[in-house]
C-alpha cells in the first residue's frame, strides 16, 4: 500500500477487508454494459448519437492541423536544424524523414471508424465474453474530469482486447474516445493497422533506440495532443502486454512525454486516470506460455487474426474494467517538482529531465501502477490458481488433487484475500459450489475435472513416431504450469507484502523487528524488477505487511518484535509457498552464474543455459518449480542484477556481453538461502544490500 | 567716427542691456505674481518659500493637505466625497463631482454584483464609522528628538488621526482591519518637512538619537510597505513629503525639470501642462500617489510606450546623506529576458531602491512637450489568445500606442457592468446595434470575446497614421474596430475601479489586484494557469461561491509583457476573511512565478514579496544589497524593512 494514494483508496481498502465475501457488486457499482447491448441492436448501438463534452475550450482538432501543429513547433524546428547538423544532411532533408514519421506514427480518429469499431466489437464481444463490468461511478467521474483537464487514461496491459474494449466502453458512455499509443505491429496488419488508426490509435515503434528524430518527433506529437486537450490520451505505462498478467515496471519514457506540459506550465493541471482491466480467462493464455517458454510469438497479421477467430468459439468468461478515481497530476507532484526550473532557458529548448523531476516520474508511473493493482478485481479463478500451484505437480498431473480439498482451501484463501482487502469478483448469490464448478470449466485448458479430483491438462501434441523426451515433457508441463502462474499472478500483489514478511520470518529465524526489516528491505532490492515497490516506500511496505499479518491473526506485533502465532502457521506457509517459485528460480540463476566457469556472459547465451540447467534440475528432482524455465523471470534476473551492479555490460562488446562480479552473486545467493544473518546485512558497506 | 561709431555702439549695448533688464524684471515680476511658478527658480531657503508659499500657486492649490483625512477617506480608496453606493431604488451610483462618473447611476452593476459574487444587498458589513483615538496606541517618543525638532520649527504632529493615515498602504489587509477599527503598530509621530533642508536636519537628528524613520509620500502602497515592523522598538518618525511638492525648475532646452519628491501624480502633471510639458507617466493611482513613491517602486505608467517607465524618465535624483542607486528593472524576475531590457542603462544589476537608503527629497526627470492630438480606440477580438497574438504582433513591430491595454471576456462583463445609464434612446440603439454586429454578424461569441483599449498620441497626422497601422494588425487576428467610446470609457475606469473594492467590502466582497511581467510565449499560460489556481485555492479554502478572477495585459515589451490580475470574493461563512484572501494571494504568487512571471513589474516587494527575494536574484543578490544598506544605512535610521 503506498501512504501517497490519497488517503480516501487508504481507507477503502481496509474498511472492505472486515466484510464477509459476497463479492463486489454491493460496495461499487459494476454494471453489466452487455447485458444492455443484448437487448438492443448493435447497428443501433453504433448508429447512436455521440455528442461527447470533451476538455472545456479545447477545439476539435483534425489529423492536418495536428500534425501541422508538431511539424511546425519550435522544438521541432529546433531538432530538426540541431540533427541536420549533426548527420550533415540538409534541414529539408531532416524535415522530410519527419514527415515520415508522423505519417506512420499520425491517429486519423474518425467518428465514421467508431461506430464501424463499435458494431463489430458489439458482436464479438458478445461472443466472447458473458459480461463486461464497468463501474458506472468510476465513468462517471471521468466525464466530470475530461471536462476539467486534459486527461491521460493509463490501463494496465493483459490483452490485445484492453484498448478496443475502453474505446467501445467510452463510446457507450457518451465520453471522448481517446487517442490511443499502440505498437507498429499493429499497423502493419492490413486494413486492421488503418481500421484501428482511424479508431485513434498511433503507433509506436518498439525499438526506438537513439533515433533523436524519432524521439522528437514522437515527444511533440504527444506533448501537442495533451496540449490541445482534444481527446484524452491512453498509453500503457508498463510499455508492454504483460506476458506473465503481472504488472510490469513501468516505463517512464511516455509518462514523461504527457507530464511535461504541466510541469512547463502549458496546461493547469493533467489528470490521471488509472484502469484496471481483469479478464476471468484471457485470449492469448496458452500463446503467452509458449512465448515464456521461447517459443516465438506469432507477428501480428491479419491472416493470423482470422486464423485465431477460432478463439471466438470459447467462453472467456467475464471482464472487469474498473476506471479509477481521476487524479490530479498538479496536486500528486506538490513539493515534489520545482517548476520554476523551466523558467531560465526558452521551453521549446531540448531540455533533459534532472534528477528531481526523473525521480518524481518514476515515482508517479510507480504510484499509477500500484494503483491499477489495488483497482483489479481478482476471480476465484486466480485463487484457485495459487493453490495449485503450490500442489506437488506429480500430484496435479498424476494422481489429481481431491475437489473437495481444492473447495475447501480456496474458501479459506477467499477469507483471507478479503481480510487483506482484495476486490473479488465473487458472486455472491450463487452457492460457493457453483462458483467453483463454473470457474474450473471455463478454464477447462488449463485443468480438467474428473471423478471428484482435478487434473491439470497437457497439451496435446499431434501423434508422433517417437515417444516424447523428457526434456519436451518437462516443456509440456512447464506450458500447463506458466498458465497456472499467470493467473496466480493476478493476485499475487494481494499477498505479496504479508509472503515476504513471512520469507523473512522463516528465512532470518529471527523475530527482530528491525532484523525483519532490513531482509525485507533486500528481498524488495532483489525483487524489484519482479514486483512493483513504489521507490522510497519500504518501510510502508513492511508497516502494511505487519499490519495484515496482525490483522489475519497470523503475527503478535510489539515495539520491537514479530511473534508468530500458534494459529498463524497455515497462513504464514501459504504466503511463504507463494514466493517460493520466484526464489528458488533466482537461486538456480545465482547458482548458475556463481559457477559458470566464463566471467564474461551474453544474453544470447544466457538463456537457453539456464532454460538448460533447469530442465536438468527439474528432471533430478533437485528444482521443485517450473517456472524458473520462465523467459520473463531468467531477464528479470538479470536486469536486476544490471541494476545492482553486479553484472555489467562491456563497454566494447555490441553483443550485449556482460561481466559478472560472482562473489556478489554468491553473496546474494548466501543471504537469500538464509546463511548470511540479517545482523551482517546492516553492517555491509554497500547501503543498497 | 570712431567716437561716433564708438557712442553710438555704447548707446545700443546699454538700449539691449535695458531691454535685457526689463524682460528679466519682467520674468521676476511675473513669478512673483505666480503665474508660472514653473519657469522660476524657486530660492533654495526654506524660510524664504516659506513666506512665498502663501502667494505661489503650489501652495494655494495644493492637492494634499497636511491633514489628510479632511479631505480623504482614512478607511477606503480616495476622496472623501467620492464613493459608490446603492441607492434606495438599488441602484449603484456614484457620488461626488470630481469624475466623469460622478452623479451617474450605473443600471448593471448590481446585477453583475450579485451574479458575479453570489452577494445581496440584504447582506451589509459596513464600516467603523469614525476613528476612535482611545483605541490607537499611545506614542512612543523620544524626547530628546522632539524637543531638538521642535527648535527647528519643522511641523509635526502626534495625533492619533495623523498617526493611523500614514500607517497603511491599500493592501487588503491594511483597509480591512481599518474598516474594522484595528490598528496595529502605528508611527509615534509625523514631520512634514517642507524642503530638501528640512530633509536633512531630519535625517540628522535621526541619527542623533537613533530614530526609526519612515518616509510616506502618497500613501498608495499595495506591498505594505508603509506597515511598522512589528520588530522595531525605538520610536517611528513618519517623514511624510506631501508639503516638498514643487517643481524646482524646469530646463526647456534639455526638457528636463527638477522636482520634489512629494508632489503627487495630478499636480505634477497639471503645473507641467501649465508650462505645455508633460511627463507623460499615467500609473492608475496618480491622482494621490507621489513621485518619490514612484522612482521607489519603479513605477509603471499607462502611456510608457511613449514616455517610458519611471527610470526612463527620472534621470538622477539629488541624494543626500543616503546615496540615491537607481534600481535595475525587476523586470522578468528569472532573467529569461535580454540583458538591454533587464539592466537600463548605467544602472547597476540586482539593487532595487525600496529601501530607502536611496529615497531622494528631489528628483530630475525627462519632460515632453503636451502632445497636438490624442485619440481613444478599441478593438474587439473573438478571443483572448487572439488578442494576446495581436499585442505581440504590435510589440514585434515595436508600434505600440501609447497604451495598449488588453482586457480578458470576465472584465470585458465588468467593463460593461460599469455602463453608466444612456441619456438617450439614440445611444442605446446604437449599443445594441452594435452588439448585434458582433455576436449576430461576426459570429463572436459573448462569453469568449475581449477588448483592447487604445491610447494614440503624437501629432495629428501621425496618430491617424499609426492607428491605421494598429487596426490593420488587429484585423489580422481578428480584431474589430469598436469604437473611441469604449476605449475612453476603459481608461476612465482604471481611476474609479479602485473605489469599488470599497463598495464590495460594504456587502461581503473582499478583493485586490496584483501584477507581474512574463515572456510572450508564456503570457496565455501564465493568464489560464493563475486564474485558475484562484479559483482552485478559494474552493479549497471554503469560499462559497466562485470567485471573479480575471486578468489583462497592461504593457507590451520588445519580449513580454505586463499582465495585471484582479481577484475578489465573496467572503460570507469565512470566519477569517483576511487569512482565506492572503493564503490565496500567496498561493496566486507562487503559480507566477511558477510560471515564468517576475515577482513584481510596479507594485514593487515591500514586506508583502520579500519572503521571495533571495529565490530571485540569488544569495549574492542579497548580499549586494545588505553590503550597500549596511553602507549607506548602518544604523537602520530608514528602518522599514522592506525589501531585505
Amino acid at each position: 500500500m503506498t501512504d501517497t494514494i490519497p488517503a480516501k483508496n487508504n481507507c477503502s481498502q481496509y474498511r472492505d477487508s472486515g466484510r464477509a465475501g459476497s463479492g463486489l457488486e454491493n460496495e461499487e457499482e459494476f454494471v453489466d454494459l452487455l447485458d444492455e447491448q443484448r437487448r438492443s441492436s448493435d447497428l443501433g448501438f453504433a448508429l447512436r448519437t455521440f455528442n461527447p463534452n470533451p476538455f472545456k475550450g479545447a477545439s476539435p482538432c483534425s489529423t492536418a492541423d495536428l500534425n501541422k501543429a508538431v511539424l511546425e513547433s519550435q522544438y521541432l524546428r529546433y531538432m530538426v536544424k540541431e540533427i541536420a547538423m549533426e548527420t550533415g544532411s540538409s534541414v529539408e532533408e531532416v524535415r522530410e524523414e519527419a514527415c515520415g514519421i508522423l505519417e506512420e506514427m499520425s491517429q486519423n480518429l474518425q467518428l465514421g471508424f467508431i461506430r464501424l469499431m463499435a458494431y463489430v466489437l458489439s458482436k464479438v464481444f458478445k461472443r466472447l465474453f458473458t459480461s463486461i463490468f464497468v463501474n458506472t461511478e468510476g465513468l462517471n467521474t471521468l466525464q466530470q474530469a475530461i471536462q476539467e483537464s486534459p486527461v491521460i487514461l493509463m490501463p494496465n496491459h493483459r490483452s490485445y482486447v484492453d484498448f478496443l474494449a475502453i474505446s467501445y466502453i467510452l463510446f457507450s458512455y457518451d465520453i471522448p474516445v481517446p487517442v490511443i499509443a499502440a505498437g507498429t505491429p499493429l499497423a502493419g496488419m492490413k486494413m486492421i493497422g488503418e481500421i484501428l488508426r482511424r479508431s485513434g490509435a498511433f503507433y509506436i515503434r518498439r525499438a526506438i533506440g537513439s533515433d533523436k528524430l524519432y524521439w522528437a518527433m514522437l515527444s511533440e506529437y504527444v506533448k501537442t495532443i495533451v496540449r490541445r486537450g482534444f481527446a484524452p490520451v491512453e498509453f500503457y505505462v508498463e510499455g508492454l502486454r504483460s506476458r506473465t498478467l503481472k504488472s510490469l515496471i513501468p516505463k517512464i519514457g511516455m509518462m514523461h512525454m504527457v507530464l511535461e506540459p504541466f510541469f512547463k506550465g502549458e496546461v493547469y493541471d493533467i489528470t490521471l486516470v488509472p484502469i484496471s482491466i481483469s479478464y476471468d480467462r484471457v485470449l492469448e493464455e496458452s500463446l503467452l506460455a509458449h512465448e515464456l517458454l521461447g517459443i516465438p510469438k506469432p507477428k501480428e497479421s491479419t491472416t493470423g487474426l482470422l486464423k485465431a477467430s477460432k478463439v471466438l468459439q470459447e467462453d472467456y468468461g467475464s471482464m472487469h474494467v474498473n476506471f479509477g478515481r481521476p487524479l490530479s497530476v498538479r496536486q500528486l507532484c506538490q513539493g515534489k517538482i520545482n517548476r520554476c526550473q523551466y523558467n531560465l532557458i526558452p521551453r521549446d529548448l531540448p531540455q533533459k529531465p534532472n534528477a528531481e523531476t526523473q525521480d518524481c516520474v518514476n515515482w508517479l508511473a510507480h504510484l499509477m501502477v500500484r494503483i491499477q493493482e489495488e483497482g483489479s478485481v481478482v476471480s476465484p479463478w486466480s485463487l484457485m490458481a495459487c493453490l495449485l500451484l503450490q500442489t506437488p505437480i506429480t500430484v496435479l498431473s498424476q494422481e489429481g488433487l481431491l475437489w473437495h480439498l481444492l473447495t475447501e482451501k480456496t474458501l479459506w484463501l477467499r477469507k483471507l484475500a478479503l481480510d487483506f482487502g482484495a476486490r473479488l469478483n465473487w458472486p455472491g448469490q450463487v452457492p460457493d459450489s457453483d462458483v467453483m464448478s463454473s470457474t474450473v470449466a471455463i478454464h477447462r485448458s488449463v485443468v480438467h475435472r474428473k471423478a471428484g479430483c482435478v487434473y491439470l491438462v497437457r497439451e496435446e501434441e499431434p501423434a508422433r513416431k517417437r515417444p516424447i523426451s523428457p526434456e519436451e515433457g518437462v516443456i509440456r508441463t512447464a506450458a500447463a504450469v506458466l498458465m497456472l502462474a499467470s493467473y496466480r499472478n493476478q493476485s499475487i500483489h494481494i499477498f505479496l507484502r504479508p509472503a515476504m514478511l513471512a520469507t523473512a520470518i522463516h528465512i532470518t529465524k529471527t523475530t527482530q523487528r528491525d532484523e525483519l526489516f532490513t531482509f525485507f528491505c533486500f528481498l524488495q532490492d532483489v525483487f524489484s524488477n519482479e514486483f512493483i515497490f513504489i521507490p522510497g516506500k519500504s518501510s510502508q511496505d513492511f508497516e502494511q505487511a505487519c499490519f495484515l499479518l496482525k490483522k489475519c491473526g497470523a503475527v503478535h506485533i510489539s515495539q520491537q518484535e514479530v511473534l508468530v502465532s500458534d494459529v498463524g502457521l497455515e497462513v504464514l506457509s501459504f504466503l511463504r509457498a507463494l514466493l517460493q517459485p520466484f526464489i528458488e528460480s533466482y537461486q538456480v540463476m545465482f547458482r548458475y552464474l556463481c559457477e559458470e566457469e566464463v566471467h564474461v556472459l551474453s544474453e544470447k547465451q544466457f538463456l537457453p543455459a539456464v532454460r538448460n540447467v533447469a530442465t536438468k534440475l527439474i528432471l533430478s528432482g533437485d528444482l521443485h518449480t517450473y517456472e524458473a524455465l520462465s523467459s520473463d523471470t531468467q531477464k528479470n534476473v538479470l536486469v536486476a542484477l544490471r541494476r545492482l551492479e553486479i553484472v555489467t555490460k562491456l563497454r566494447a562488446s555490441e553483443q550485449n556481453e556482460y561481466r559478472v562480479n560472482k562473489a556478489a552473486v554468491r553473496r546474494i545467493e548466501n543471504i537469500l538461502s538464509g546463511e548470511i544473518p540479517p545482523q551482517m546485512l546492516q553492517t555491509t558497506p554497500d547501503a543498497r544490500l | 567716427m570712431a567716437s561716433n561709431s564708438g557712442s553710438s555702439s555704447s548707446s545700443d549695448r546699454q538700449r539691449i542691456a535695458q531691454q535685457r533688464l526689463r524682460i528679466i524684471a519682467g520674468h521676476l515680476q511675473r513669478s512673483e505674481d505666480g503665474d508660472s511658478s514653473s519657469t522660476v527658480l524657486l530660492a533654495a531657503e526654506c524660510k524664504a518659500q516659506e513666506s512665498q508659499k502663501t502667494a505661489g500657486c503650489s501652495g494655494e492649490e495644493k492637492t494634499v493637505p497636511r491633514k489628510r483625512h479632511e479631505i480623504m477617506k482614512w478607511n477606503g480608496w480616495g476622496y472623501s466625497d467620492s464613493r459608490f453606493l446603492f441607492n434606495k431604488k438599488g441602484q449603484a451610483e456614484f457620488t461626488g463631482k470630481r469624475y466623469r462618473l460622478s452623479g451617474m447611476i450605473i443600471p448593471g452593476l448590481k446585477d453583475w454584483f450579485e451574479g458575479t459574487f453570489g452577494a445581496s444587498l440584504q447582506h451589509k458589513t459596513p464600516a467603523t464609522p469614525v476613528l476612535t483615538s482611545s483605541s490607537v496606541p499611545p506614542p512612543t517618543l523620544n524626547e530628546a528628538f522632539v524637543e531638538e525638532l521642535k527648535s527647528t520649527g519643522i511641523p509635526f504632529s502626534l495625533e492619533a488621526e495623523d498617526r493611523v493615515f500614514r500607517a497603511h498602504g491599500h493592501c487588503l489587509h491594511e483597509i480591512f482591519a481599518l474598516r474594522e477599527g484595528k490598528f496595529g503598530r502605528v508611527p509615534d509621530m509625523v514631520v512634514w518637512p517642507n524642503c530638501h533642508n528640512d530633509v536633512v536636519k531630519i535625517v540628522e537628528l535621526a541619527c542623533k538619537h537613533n530614530v526609526c524613520l519612515m518616509p510616506y509620500g502618497g500613501g498608495t502602497s499595495v506591498s505594505s510597505a508603509l506597515e511598522c515592523p512589528p520588530e522595531e522598538t525605538r520610536s517611528i518618525v513618519s517623514l511624510d513629503t506631501s508639503q516638498m511638492n514643487r517643481i524646482l525648475w524646469i530646463d526647456e532646452k534639455n526638457l528636463t525639470a527638477h522636482v520634489e519628491a512629494g508632489i503627487v501624480g495630478q499636480d505634477l502633471e497639471r503645473l507641467l501642462n501649465e508650462s505645455g510639458y508633460c511627463t507623460g507617466h499615467e500609473p492608475d493611482s496618480m491622482e494621490f500617489s507621489s513621485l518619490g513613491g514612484w522612482v521607489a517602486t519603479r513605477a509603471s505608467g499607462m502611456k510608457k510606450n511613449i514616455y517610458g517607465n519611471i527610470e526612463d524618465l527620472s534621470q538622477f535624483s539629488d541624494g543626500f546623506a543616503v546615496v540615491n542607486i537607481v534600481r535595475t528593472d525587476n523586470f522578468f524576475s528569472l532573467s529569461l529576458m535580454p540583458k538591454a531590457e533587464r539592466l537600463h542603462q548605467g544602472q547597476p544589476p540586482l539593487l532595487q531602491d525600496e529601501e530607502p537608503w536611496v529615497w531622494s527629497p528631489e528628483v530630475t526627470m525627462k519632460i515632453r512637450p503636451m502632445p497636438e492630438y490624442q485619440k481613444y480606440g478599441s478593438v474587439v477580438f473573438p478571443n483572448f489568445e487572439q488578442g494576446v497574438a495581436c499585442l505581440r504582433e504590435v510589440a514585434k513591430q515595436r508600434c505600440a500606442p501609447a497604451s495598449i491595454r488588453l482586457m480578458d471576456n470576465e472584465q470585458f462583463k465588468f467593463g460593461h457592468a460599469l455602463k453608466p445609464q444612456v441619456s438617450s434612446i439614440f445611444t442605446s440603439f446604437l449599443d445594441g446595434l452594435k452588439k448585434f454586429y458582433i455576436t449576430k454578424f461576426k459570429g463572436f461569441d459573448p462569453n469568449h470575446l475581449c477588448v483592447a483599449t487604445l491610447l494614440f498620441e503624437g501629432d495629428r497626422e501621425k496618430v491617424l497614421q499609426h492607428e491605421k497601422q494598429v487596426y490593420d494588425i488587429a484585423a489580422k487576428f481578428g480584431g474589430l474596430a469598436a469604437g473611441e467610446d469604449n476605449g475612453q470609457r476603459g481608461y476612465m475606469l482604471t481611476f474609479v475601479i479602485a473605489y469599488l473594492r470599497d463598495l464590495g467590502m460594504d456587502y461581503y466582497v473582499i478583493g485586490e489586484s496584483f501584477e507581474t511581467s512574463v515572456p510572450w510565449d508564456r503570457v496565455l499560460d501564465i493568464c489560464r494557469n493563475v486564474k485558475a489556481r484562484i479559483v482552485a485555492e478559494c474552493k479549497d479554502k471554503g469560499v462559497q461561491f466562485s470567485p471573479l478572477s480575471t486578468c489583462r495585459v497592461t504593457q507590451t515589451y520588445d519580449a513580454g509583457a505586463c499582465v495585471y490580475f484582479y481577484f475578489a470574493f465573496n467572503y460570507r461563512g469565512l470566519s477569517d476573511p483576511v487569512h482565506v484572501y492572503e493564503q490565496v494571494e500567496h498561493a496566486a504568487r507562487e503559480e507566477i512565478l511558477a510560471n515564468g512571471g517576475s515577482l513584481s513589474h510596479h507594485h514593487g516587494v515591500g514586506k508583502l514579496r520579500k519572503e521571495w527575494m533571495r529565490d530571485t536574484v540569488s544569495n549574492v543578490g542579497m548580499g549586494m544589497l545588505k553590503s550597500v544598506k549596511d553602507y549607506v544605512d548602518p544604523k537602520n535610521i530608514f528602518g522599514n524593512r522592506n525589501l531585505l
